[in-house]
């Protein structure tokens, strides 16, 4: 369980006493994380309120460059800055509706019940979000490769998923902790993003710092490891603040 | 299903609820001040009052998702909030919410629920049959009327076998033929210990132990059942 609540501290017993009492043990966290996930996933893949609107907003905005550039195309860090501030508005779709069939329909209430970590929320949010971010990066790249993007995409391949990854991870935790907050206000769809983009300015300075090496004519070998190593300390921290202060969200 | 006995009584000295001076608040509001009662296991307390009496927000207190503001509330033999991780998975809630997925089927919304409770999948198959829902498990919640929704809904309620039941109007919008299904999954013969919101006195008096009456968030009247007027309860309505 996360240490930040103000609950008293879980008495060790209680898994004991449940199990008594209702004659199961409660589901431990890897199981709960692995449930919430998969209903996660089956809602989006019945409604496609996601995805498809995240791809569909990014392909958008790479043709509006296309034209409006005017350019053969660009490379170095106008292409990464490019890239990046087009995958973080197209996050934030996708985080604005994070918790919206959750808040809606009662699975808050429904999860609350449960005997389970409270954290567990949290991490399947976080890892469905992901999945949601790499999905779109499937189909955004290889847009972004063929509208604006001036030296061929090959030759940055080895690094650049891991480099998209760890800025994906970023998102995806802040974007979780953002989005529990701002659902329960009656102002989330402004809310949302007003918190999640200044907090998510490192990520995009990280990623496009990272990315722009990668993306230029001479095709430089790799990017330094500084950009990465930040953005993974990055994660890092706003991992441990999530797990620190989720509780208090899902509190009434 | 395991039959109605004492494995899921909270203790045969223990009261299953005991509020004392129990308040919420609501901003500066109170939606609950000075209820004190105390329930005993296996008894069914129903609890009536106008809109917007506090109903709902003392269900909600009791299963956990509301934090009493003052006062003490212990349920099940563990004290609120501080051991609301010991209540958990041991009350089961139908309120005006169904708590399920409208684009999940009846069959997959319990299955989730039965996984977060560590229930066996089996356990679904049977409470989607007792309900009457056996034949529309795999279609989506939002296709299915109310009344077969609030089948579905008391189903989920009971999916973990909860010691005590918290019924918000639990048959609103069911048809007789639906009221009789779930009668022996959540009425008085369950033997298990219920907390009935109601709005309809004659219906539900007959299954109480003890009657709460609220008026704006304040006790009206705590009664025995066999003590109560009609007048009296023409008034707390009135």
């Amino acid at each position: 369980m996360s240490a930040a609540t103000d609950e008293a501290p879980v008495p060790t017993d209680v898994a004991a006493e449940h199990a008594a009492r209702t004659q199961r043990p409660p589901p431990g966290f890897a199981r709960t994380v692995a449930t919430l996930l998969r209903k996660e996933l089956l809602v989006e893949l019945r409604t496609l309120e996601s995805v498809p609107g995240m791809s569909l907003f990014a392909v958008t905005v790479f043709v509006i460059f296309h034209f409006a550039l005017n350019r053969s195309g660009v490379n170095g860090d106008e292409a990464s800055g490019i890239l990046w501030v087009t995958l973080l508005l197209a996050a934030m779709l996708g985080i604005n509706r994070l918790f919206v069939a959750d808040a809606e329909e009662g699975g808050f209430d429904g999860f609350l019940l449960a005997p389970v970590d409270r954290s567990a929320l949290l991490v399947a949010k976080a890892l469905a979000l992901l999945s949601y971010l790499v999905v779109l990066e499937l189909v955004a790249v290889p847009a972004f490769a063929l509208l604006l993007l001036e030296p061929s995409l090959g030759p940055a391949l080895p690094d650049l998923p891991g480099v998209l990854l760890l800025g994906d991870l970023g998102i995806a935790l802040i974007g979780t902790l953002v989005a529990a907050i701002a659902v329960r206000t009656r102002a989330r769809d402004l809310l949302g993003p007003l918190l999640a983009l200044p907090l998510l300015v490192p990520v995009v300075i990280g990623g496009a710092r990272a990315t722009a090496p990668l993306l230029t004519l001479s095709h430089q070998t790799g990017p330094s490891l500084r950009w990465p190593l930040e953005l993974a300390l990055y994660d890092l921290v706003f991992g441990l603040i999530a797990y620190a202060v989720f509780d208090f969200l899902l509190e009434d | 299903m395991r039959p109605p006995g004492d494995g899921w009584r909270v203790g045969v000295d223990l009261p299953a609820l005991e509020l004392e001076d129990l308040t919420r608040l609501y901003g500066e509001r109170e939606a609950l001040a000075g209820v004190s009662l105390s329930l005993q296991p296996g008894q069914t307390l129903v609890v009536l009052g106008p809109n917007g009496a506090g109903k709902t927000t003392l269900l909600r207190v009791l299963a956990t998702l509301l934090r009493p503001h003052s006062g003490e509330v212990r349920v099940l033999g563990h004290g609120l909030p501080d051991e609301a991780w010991a209540v958990r998975g041991r009350v089961g809630l139908l309120g005006h919410e169904p708590l399920l997925y409208r684009e999940l089927t009846a069959s997959e919304n319990l299955r989730f629920h039965a996984r977060l409770h560590g229930v066996g999948m089996e356990r679904v198959g049977e409470l989607l049959e007792a309900v009457g829902m056996a034949n529309r498990t795999e279609e989506p919640v939002r296709t299915l009327s109310r009344g077969m929704v609030q089948r579905v809904a008391t189903a989920r309620a009971l999916l973990h076998d909860p010691e005590l039941l918290l019924l918000d109007e639990p048959r609103a919008n069911l048809d007789p033929a639906g009221a009789e299904l779930v009668e022996p999954l959540i009425g008085a013969k369950s033997g298990r210990t219920r907390v009935v919101c109601s709005h309809n006195p004659e219906a539900d008096l007959d299954e109480a132990d003890l009657v709460l009456g609220l008026r704006s968030g304040r006790p009206a009247m705590l009664a025995n059942p066999a003590a109560l007027t009609g007048t009296a309860i023409k008034d707390l309505y009135g």
